[in-house]
C-alpha cells in the first residue's frame, strides 16, 4: 500500500480539482502518451541502428559524428521547435504536407529531440562492451546481423536505459510541442502545454493537478522499465 | 594435397605499421601447431589473420588450396572455431553458451542440445549446464569456452593462450585434458602460448614469432638444437626453460 501512495495521492488530487473536465484530461493525457510513445519508438528505430553503426564502425569522421550526436543529446526543445516549425510552415519546404499544428508535427519535433539521446546512449552502451566480443562472435560463425543481435542482447540493460532517457526527454518537453502543435484544445494539447496554459491563466491548482498527473505517468512508465531492467540484472 | 593451410609472403598492417610478416608456413591436416614468442610479438595477430578477422595487406593465406580472399567470409568462419585468451562468454546459461555457435548455423534444437551435452560432459562442466556464465570460476568458464568451440566440430581450431586466465592448478588439469582430446581427435589446431612446456606438450611442431616476424618452424627439439638466429636463441634462453627437456620429461 505504501508504495502506491505516490500514485494515489496526486491522482486523487487531480481528479478532485479537475472533475468537471474529465474528458479533457483524458484526451490530453492520451494524446501526450500517444505522441511521446510514437516519437520514442521512431527514435528507437533510428537511434538503435545508427548508434550501433557509430559504436562498431571504423571510418573517417566517426569522432566528429559522435560529437555531433552527443551535442544533439542536449538540443534545446525550443530550437528544435523553431526549426521543425519553419520546415512544416505553409511556406516552408515541407509546408505542402500540412502537418503544422497537428499531432504529427509534435511527433516529428519530439523524435528530433529524443533520437540523438537514444543514438548517443546506444553508441555508449555498445562501446562499453569488450571489443573482442565482436571477434569472438564472428569466430564462432555468427553472421554480421547475428553478431549485432548478440551485442544488443549483451547490452540490453543500458539500451533499456537509453529508451527510458529518450521517453523522459519528450514526455516532459514543452517548447517544441507548443511551437509546432499550437496547443489547440482537443487537437494538439498535451499535458505539458496544458500546464503552461493553466499557469498563464493563473489557474495554479489546475496546473498543479496536471503536473501531478504528468509525474505519476512518468513514474509509472519508468517503474515498469526499471522493473524489467532489475529483472534482467537478477538473472 | 595434405596442407590445410598454406601461407606465403603474408604481411599484416595495423594502420601504417607492419605487425606481422610470415614468409612461408604450411600446416598439414591434423597437426597441432604451437605458436610461441614474447608478448607483443604478433602471435595473436597470426591467429586473427588465419581466422580472416584481420585482412592481409599483401601475400596470401590459402585454406584447403583456396585463397582466403576467394572464400565467402561466413562460409569460411563456419569451418573454424576460435578460443580467446579470456572465455568471453555471453550473459546466458552454460548450455546456451555451448550451443551458441550451433544456433548461428541453424542447427535444430534437439541436435544442438545433444551435441552441447556431449561436449559439456567431455569438458567436465555438465553439472553447470543451467548456471549463468557470470557465476562460473575462471577455470569453469574456460572449459565452457573450449566446449563451445569443440561442439562446432571445426576443421580448424584456433586458440589464443587458452590457459592464461586460470590458476596454475586448473591450468595443469586443463592442459592435460586438452592434450588428450587433441591427441584423440587429430583436429588441425593452432594455439598460441608463451609457455614452452605447453608448446612442447601439446604441439606437434612449434612456430617461433619474434618482433612481428615468423622466425622458425619445426619440432621443439630441432629448434632448440638449431636456432635460426640469435633472437630465437635468446628468446629460448631468456625463458630458461629447455623445451627438449620438457618434452622428454613428459614422454
Amino acid at each position: 500500500m505504501c508504495t502506491c501512495l505516490p500514485v494515489y495521492v496526486p491522482l486523487c488530487t487531480c481528479l478532485l480539482v479537475y472533475c468537471p473536465t474529465m474528458t479533457d484530461i483524458l484526451e490530453i493525457t492520451l494524446l501526450s502518451l500517444q505522441v511521446s510513445t510514437i516519437a520514442t519508438l521512431v527514435s528507437l528505430l533510428i537511434g538503435l541502428p545508427f548508434g550501433t553503426w557509430l559504436a562498431l564502425g571504423n571510418f573517417r569522421g566517426r569522432s566528429f559524428i559522435l560529437s555531433v550526436v552527443n551535442t544533439g543529446m542536449a538540443l534545446p526543445p525550443v530550437v528544435v521547435g523553431l526549426v521543425v516549425a519553419m520546415t512544416l510552415w505553409r511556406s516552408g519546404p515541407l509546408g505542402g504536407l500540412k502537418l503544422i499544428y497537428t499531432p504529427w508535427a509534435i511527433i516529428i519535433a519530439q523524435t528530433v529531440i529524443s533520437a540523438p539521446v537514444v543514438m548517443g546512449l546506444t553508441a555508449a552502451a555498445l562501446a562499453a562492451l569488450d571489443p573482442r566480443l565482436q571477434q569472438q562472435l564472428l569466430g564462432l560463425g555468427a553472421s554480421r546481423l547475428q553478431m549485432i543481435w548478440m551485442l544488443w542482447r549483451e547490452a540490453r540493460l543500458p539500451l533499456l536505459a537509453a529508451l527510458m532517457a529518450g521517453f523522459g526527454s519528450v514526455i516532459s518537453e514543452v517548447g517544441a510541442s507548443m511551437m509546432v502543435g499550437g496547443n489547440i484544445r482537443g487537437q494538439t494539447r498535451v499535458l505539458t502545454t496544458a500546464i503552461v496554459l493553466e499557469t498563464s491563466k493563473g489557474e495554479f491548482e489546475r496546473a498543479l493537478a496536471l503536473s501531478a498527473l504528468l509525474l505519476v505517468i512518468t513514474y509509472l512508465i519508468n517503474l515498469a522499465l526499471t522493473w524489467i531492467q532489475q529483472k534482467g540484472q537478477r538473472r | 594435397m595434405n596442407e590445410l593451410i598454406s601461407i606465403r609472403n603474408l604481411l599484416i598492417k595495423r594502420g601504417s605499421r607492419d605487425v606481422l610478416r610470415v614468409g612461408a608456413l604450411d600446416i598439414p591436416r591434423g597437426e597441432t601447431l604451437a605458436v610461441v614468442g614474447p608478448n607483443g610479438a604478433g602471435k595473436s595477430t597470426l591467429l586473427l589473420a588465419l581466422a580472416h578477422l584481420l585482412k592481409p595487406a599483401s601475400g596470401e593465406v590459402q585454406y584447403a588450396g583456396k585463397n582466403l580472399r576467394e572464400w565467402d567470409d561466413l562460409e569460411y568462419r563456419r569451418k573454424i572455431a576460435f578460443v580467446f585468451q579470456d572465455p568471453l562468454l555471453m550473459d546466458m546459461t552454460v548450455e546456451d553458451n555451448v550451443a551458441l555457435g550451433l544456433k548461428f548455423r541453424g542447427v535444430d534444437k534437439t541436435e544442438s542440445r545433444t551435441r552441447a551435452e556431449t561436449w559439456m560432459k567431455a569438458m567436465g562442466v555438465e553439472q553447470l549446464a543451467k548456471r549463468r556464465a557470470g557465476q562460473l570460476s575462471g577455470g569453469e568458464a574456460q572449459r565452457v569456452s573450449l566446449a563451445r568451440a569443440f561442439v562446432l566440430d571445426p576443421e580448424l581450431l584456433l586458440m589464443d593462450e587458452p590457459f592464461s586466465a586460470v590458476d596454475p592448478q586448473t591450468r595443469g588439469q586443463l592442459m592435460k585434458d586438452l592434450s588428450e582430446l587433441l591427441a584423440h581427435e587429430h583436429r588441425t589446431t593452432i594455439f598460441v602460448t608463451h609457455n614452452l612446456k605447453e608448446a612442447a606438450q601439446m604441439g606437434d611442431r612449434m612456430a617461433v614469432v619474434i618482433g612481428g616476424e615468423l622466425k622458425q618452424v619445426g619440432a621443439p627439439k630441432h629448434i632448440k638444437g638449431n636456432p635460426v638466429d640469435g633472437s630465437v636463441n635468446e628468446f629460448l634462453r631468456e625463458l630458461q626453460i629447455d623445451p627438449v627437456a620438457s618434452l622428454q620429461g613428459l614422454q
